[in-house]
């Protein structure tokens, strides 16, 4: 997605920030919520609408985080102290999932 | 003076982040675990008593929790667009920006609290009359869940007011966008929470 607009803002950190079409990322967030909620009444198998669900979710949370949160263009450094619960989270995940193998 | 032994030395870059962004997003890390580890123990009793969950819009009500689950993403919206008006030193765009984002929040929490008293008052569940924190596993992980959401929206309420409250005083701007930023990384981060929560509570 190139959402990057033309006018650019330094944040106060020596970075500019390039500003996103926010209005667009909020209409994907609104079609992509819609879409849950239909998504969720389909006469489909279960395990279909659970992982559509899953995925429509992470999407719309990478959006958030990515956009609205500024993780995009955000120096490496800082991308990997917001990134760095993710393995524990992973951790704990598989740590889940053992109890149902 | 400049200490001998570093005289003359480029000062340490760090992070090349200012300090209280790098405090928040800390922060808020710490949060990702504290959620993680909600949700982790709810997948965990539901997976291992299914029987006790309901269907989805059996007991909850979708169809008001959606129109909540939009009005936080047009608060985020309002939210990164006062930051931008900080930015561009647009001092009605800051104002009008803030004050929309604590209205929204709190009727995010409004609805929220009429939610949980037709729940509690009128919700019919496996035979009883009130769906209540005290029915069962369902009962207590939906309340625990959403209750600790909604205590992180209240906080996020309250320091918009006090951020709104600034801006009317004039004291946010272009050479003064770290606050707004900081506590617009908290609010998309409840956002963002909540669109887990929305889609593994009500949806699944």
């Amino acid at each position: 997605m190139s959402e990057a607009g033309s006018h650019a803002a330094d944040g106060g950190d020596g970075h500019a920030h390039p500003q996103p079409k926010y209005m667009l990322i909020w209409l994907y967030l609104l079609i992509l919520t819609l879409a849950e909620v239909g998504v969720a009444f389909l006469a489909i198998p279960k395990w279909m609408i659970v992982t559509s669900l899953l995925v429509m979710a992470v999407w719309k949370a990478l959006l958030v985080a990515l956009y609205y949160m500024h993780l995009k263009f955000e120096p490496n450094r800082l991308r990997m102290v917001a990134l760095a619960p993710l393995p524990a989270v992973a951790i704990m995940i598989l740590v889940i999932m053992m109890e149902y193998v | 003076m400049a200490h001998a032994a570093t005289a003359g030395r480029a000062p340490e870059r760090g992070l090349d982040v200012y300090t209280q962004k790098v405090g928040m997003w800390v922060f808020l890390c710490s949060e990702v675990m504290f959620f993680a580890g909600l949700i982790g123990s709810y997948v965990v009793l539901r997976f291992g008593a299914a029987d006790v969950w309901a269907e989805p819009g059996d007991v909850l009500a979708i169809g008001i929790t959606a129109v909540n689950t939009f009005i936080l993403i047009c608060s985020s919206v309002t939210m990164v667009k006062a930051f931008a008006a900080a930015e561009a030193d647009d001092q009605k765009g800051i104002r009008n920006y803030l004050l929309a984002t604590t209205l929204l929040g709190a009727l995010f929490l409004g609805i929220q609290v009429y939610e949980y008293t037709e729940l509690v008052l009128h919700a019919e569940w496996q035979g009883s009359h009130g769906f209540t924190p005290q029915a069962g596993l369902y009962g207590a992980t939906f309340y625990t869940m959403t209750g600790f959401h909604g205590f992180h929206v209240l906080l996020g309420v309250v320091c918009l007011a006090w951020a709104t409250k600034r801006a009317y005083a004039g004291h946010w701007g272009k050479d003064n966008t770290h606050g707004i930023e900081v506590l617009g990384l908290y609010w998309h981060f409840v956002d963002l929470v909540w669109i887990i929560l929305f889609t593994i509570v009500y949806l699944i």
